[in-house]
């Protein structure tokens, strides 16, 4: 056998182009953030409550990304800022290309907090850079406290977690403190933000994050 | 299931490392898999085999080494193997820990039979 030795990450080409669209945000201004959880978790009312909470401050556009429908698009539009839908047909998660072309109809100049939202899913979008500041992975408390061990590696890649639906804690079987400490055991610089979409609590403090990160 | 697109991943850098002529002696490509790279060894073998049948590329399969976790703690420098992707040091406790390997989702080499058959 004739041994050819190649040493490149399989991802490489998505990683090239993440780069890119790192510097494109980069020239522009732009911070971003992909939004990353297991379906229905929250991430869209989470990104709602965010433009509400810079409405007039701010200049937000928003990437969703879904398997089928453009509905995220939909809920995000009736807030006026610029949305743009991925149907990834099947896909299990957003891939750098995809994010690249769908900017194309975006204004970057104009734009100073670029929100992208991922596919619902725990596992595959953890390994593809969409050329983004950070992840925010966000896990409802009806999920259970054992999530961060079992997706380790969306934990491992991402800088934010925020734990929604507080709201359900007292109707669920989930431990707030062990769900904080299994993420912390997972990454230890994980920042922390525990929030209820539904009644408005610690929505200041995560958008305060946010503020400070721009 | 992101091990499909993976499986196009390595399809299309196979096809820009190697000429035409060369793809149907390709036996083996061999990828280095951490421990929770995310990725389903099985789930991509059979990918692979799927999007390759009746191609060129049919006579080829992945060869995946499987790479554990493996973390360092720099304040007792005690390297270990979690079974959980852990931050934590086994031996003191502290957060203070690089990961070594397990996180890998890469090429090796590829192995072409040097006769055709
Ligand atoms: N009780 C409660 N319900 C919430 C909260 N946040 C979101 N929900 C509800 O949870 C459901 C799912 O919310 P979405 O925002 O659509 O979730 P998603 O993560 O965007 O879902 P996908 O995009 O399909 O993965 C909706 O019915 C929301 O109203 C919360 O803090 N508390
Ligand atoms: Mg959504
Ligand atoms: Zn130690």
């Amino acid at each position: 056998m004739e041994i050819i030795k190649i040493e490149r990450k399989v991802l490489a080409k998505n990683d090239a182009v993440a780069s890119e669209i790192r510097s494109a945000l980069q020239e522009n201004g732009v911070f971003a953030v992909n939004i990353v959880s297991s379906p229905g978790s929250g991430k869209t009312t989470l990104v709602e409550k965010t433009i509400e909470h810079f409405s007039g401050r701010m200049n937000i556009s928003v990437i969703e990304g879904d398997v089928q429908t453009d509905l995220d698009a939909q809920r995000v539009s009736a807030y006026n800022v610029p949305v743009v839908q991925i149907i990834t047909n099947g896909g299990c998660h957003l891939d750098a290309g995809l994010v690249k072309d769908s900017m194309k109809s975006l204004d970057l100049v104009s734009t100073d907090f670029l929100i992208i939202e991922n596919v619902g899913n725990l596992v595959c979008p953890a390994g593809y850079d969409l050329g983004e500041d950070m992840k925010v992975v966000v896990i409802s408390v009806t999920e259970g406290d054992d999530k961060p061990l079992k997706y380790p590696k969306m934990f491992m890649n991402s800088k934010v977690l925020v734990i929604n639906k507080i709201d359900l804690l007292p109707y669920v079987n989930c431990n707030i403190n062990q769900l904080r400490s299994n993420a912390l055991k997972i990454n230890p610089d994980l920042k922390v933000f525990e929030v209820s979409c539904t009644t408005g609590e610690g929505i200041n403090a995560w958008c305060d994050f946010i503020e400070n990160s721009i | 299931m992101h091990e499909l697109s993976l499986a196009s991943d390595i399809i299309d850098t196979v096809k820009q490392t190697l000429s035409h002529e060369e793809l149907p002696s390709l036996r083996k490509i061999v990828l280095e898999i951490g421990a929770y790279s995310g990725v389903v060894p099985d789930s991509l073998s059979f990918s692979f085999e799927a999007i390759t049948a009746g191609t060129e590329l049919a006579g080829a399969e992945l060869e995946i080494i499987n790479i554990p976790f493996r973390l360092k703690c720099n304040q007792c420098k005690t390297e270990a193997e979690p079974e959980y992707p852990i931050m934590l040091c086994e031996n003191c406790g502290s957060s203070d820990t690089v990961v070594i390997s397990g996180d890998e989702l890469k090429f090796k080499e590829f192995k072409i039979s040097e006769s055709e058959e």
